[in-house]
């Protein structure tokens, strides 16, 4: 263990080279529906229980099973009215348990990113041949389900080791969503690859905002608004990045929907939104500003 | 530590569920369903008559409501109490006036406790769900299954008894249930469980070798989720249901019924200065659009759906 994850350098927010979107947008907006599969009896991790309560945990499981049987499709007919795209964070083995869902991505061009396997089956503890093995999953079930190559990792049930973003970058991913430490993309350190860090949200989460903060469905339109206006406000200087992470069971519940939907409405009745997908922007900044950025972060000083 | 080599081994890492109890389906890929009436939304109400004994053990864990302090915490046993002595009457008056029937899940210690409410209930026309036996008897896996048989036969002995009629639906207190609980209330007769909440509407289980429904009742849509668990206020909670409301109404136009379920606990709602958030949303449900609106039971909902299946 460390004191520190030793995966980035500090790169204050007001000392930085500009960020320039394509077509002079000032917000690349990205939607992560995190589709997903937890398993009714999973096996034990030592570090952490899958369910609250006692397995077969009905209320939590079923719960769960809201997302794929309803949910998803009530967030899909809102994506189609806002016109755009999600880039699904994705428990890979979805695929196989429910092709239907994977299907309905695919043909409207959205990205499939990694998720892990399952959300129940936690990193913690695991050997590096078994994370190997996990992330090597994920390349070839996406490959094979939807002909995608795999770009971007967000930790299934967000559970790592201190190799993960070594194992991803070097296995030939270029993004990661686990690190929440910025609003613009920026250089991870690993030991091989070139990995970039593109921001996610935990604020903007809906499961953190409904299951942790427990808000309403209206003020989470209300917050969905207020983060939007200000990252569009800066980023008429520098482009910023606004990530908004989703769980169908949970916005896509009928007494949610109305609310979110007025909220993106609002958002892509912006004309300085760039409406892009976790590898398009990972893209550009790989290509744009990896370096730069790299090169003006500095090291952190030791602590005492 | 480390983990076990089959960490990563998946044995149900196919289509559908990873177990057996029901075929996966999408929602808006079924047939569409038509209650009765052409009413578009089933309007279903649960009002919930528990009993928190108050030496409970709250095993394997303290459900929803629990008691809370040392022994004897008279504080939240009283309050839950109120909600069967002076809360439910209230939630009866905002209903009658409405002309809406509900389908109350009892405890069959209420009905023990308390036959004259439960002649109250069904008086009204109201459905009884059973409930378990208290909300200090959970069903869980380790529970030795003769003892949840015992469980589930008391229950519905009682319920029956104090009612006169065969009860053919089941809440699990909690919504816990152990691995058998579905096979041992289909054994006993059961014809709808009310628990799990993937779904809304109703589907198929394997029970006992045979079919039972699923009934989708939410547990968001739930005056102790939203009021005291989220802390939402009375005219967010108002809002809250309005919302779900309008969201399936507009969903059934063009997809066939659905049904808006509201669990209410008489301890929460049955408040005097809470009862006016249900009576305003219900209100809200009954004037704007009262052609589409079907009042129903748990009973009648279901068997409307399986004549379509």
């Amino acid at each position: 263990m460390k004191p520190d994850p030793g995966l980035y350098d500090y790169l204050p927010y007001d000392q930085r080279p500009k960020i320039r979107w394509p077509n002079g947008a000032r917000v690349a907006f990205w939607l992560a529906p995190n589709i997903e599969f937890y398993e009714l009896a999973p096996p034990k991790n030592p570090t952490r229980v899958a369910w609250s309560r006692p397995v077969p945990d009905v209320l939590g499981y079923s719960y769960r099973d809201y997302g794929n049987r309803a949910g998803f499709w009530r967030m899909l007919d809102t994506f189609d009215r806002c016109g755009v795209r999600g880039s699904v964070s994705l428990n890979v083995a979805v695929c196989q348990h429910h092709p239907e869902v994977i299907e309905e991505c695919a043909k409207r061009g959205w990205e499939f990113y990694s998720h892990g396997t399952y959300n129940t089956r936690f990193v913690f503890e695991m050997s590096e041949d078994q994370e190997r093995s996990l992330i090597q999953d994920s390349i070839d079930t996406i490959k094979e389900h939807t002909g995608q190559k795999l770009d971007g990792w967000l930790a299934p049930a967000l559970t790592y080791t201190d190799r993960t973003l070594d194992l991803i970058a070097e296995m030939g991913l270029t993004y990661c969503c686990d690190l929440f430490h910025d609003d613009q993309p920026c250089p991870v350190k690993t030991k091989r690859g070139r990995l970039a860090s593109i921001p996610y949200s935990l604020e903007m989460n809906d499961a953190i905002v409904f299951s942790v903060n427990t808000l309403s469905p209206r003020a989470y339109g209300d917050i969905i608004k207020r983060q939007f206006d200000r990252l569009y406000e800066e980023g008429a200087d520098s482009g910023t990045v606004m990530c908004i992470p989703l769980h169908p069971y949970l916005v896509g519940q009928p007494y949610r929907i109305a609310a979110f939907e007025e909220a993106l409405t609002y958002i892509t009745g912006h004309d300085k939104v760039w409406l892009a997908t976790g590898r398009e922007i990972a893209h550009h900044f790989l290509t744009h500003d990896f370096d730069a950025f790299a090169t003006a972060s500095r090291p952190v000083g030791e602590a005492p | 530590m480390s983990l076990p080599p089959d960490y990563l081994k998946y044995a149900h890492r196919g289509y559908g569920m990873d177990h057996g109890r029901y075929v996966w389906s999408a929602l808006p890929r079924r047939k569409k369903v038509n209650w009765p009436g052409d009413a578009l939304v089933a309007l279903w109400i649960v009002p919930a008559l528990e009993w928190f004994p108050l030496d409970m053990k709250g095993k394997p864990f303290r459900p929803p409501g629990a008691m809370v302090t040392a022994y004897p915490d008279l504080r939240h046993y009283t309050l839950r109490d109120y909600g069967n002595r002076v809360g439910i009457f209230r939630v009866m008056k905002a209903l009658d006036s409405l002309g809406l029937r509900a389908s109350v899940a009892v405890n069959a210690a209420v009905a023990v406790r308390h036959p004259s409410l439960i002649k109250a209930c069904v008086d009204r026309g109201w459905e009884l769900i059973a409930h378990g036996l208290d909300m200090d008897h959970l069903h869980y896996e380790g529970l030795p299954k003769d003892d949840e048989r015992k469980l589930v036969e008391v229950s519905l002995g009682i319920l029956g008894r104090v009612s006169g009629k065969k009860v053919r639906g089941w809440l699990s207190p909690a919504r816990s249930e152990s691995f058998a609980t579905l096979d041992l209330v289909a054994a006993a007769g059961i014809e709808y469980v009310c628990d799990w909440v993937n779904d809304d509407m109703p589907y198929a289980m394997r029970a006992h070798s045979r079919e039972i429904y699923s009934m989708p009742l939410s547990n968001d849509m739930d005056d102790h989720t939203i009021l005291v668990q989220n802390r939402h206020s009375e005219d967010s909670f108002t809002q809250q249901i309005c919302d779900q409301f309008d969201a399936l109404y507009s969903e059934a136009v063009r997809s066939g019924g659905r049904i808006l379920t509201l669990v209410l606990h008489p301890w929460v709602i049955g408040q005097p200065y809470r009862i006016g958030a249900l009576e305003r949303a219900l209100t809200y449900i009954m004037s704007n659009k009262a052609k589409g609106v079907w009042s129903a039971t748990g009973s009648e909902i279901v068997d409307a759906f399986a004549s379509q299946a």
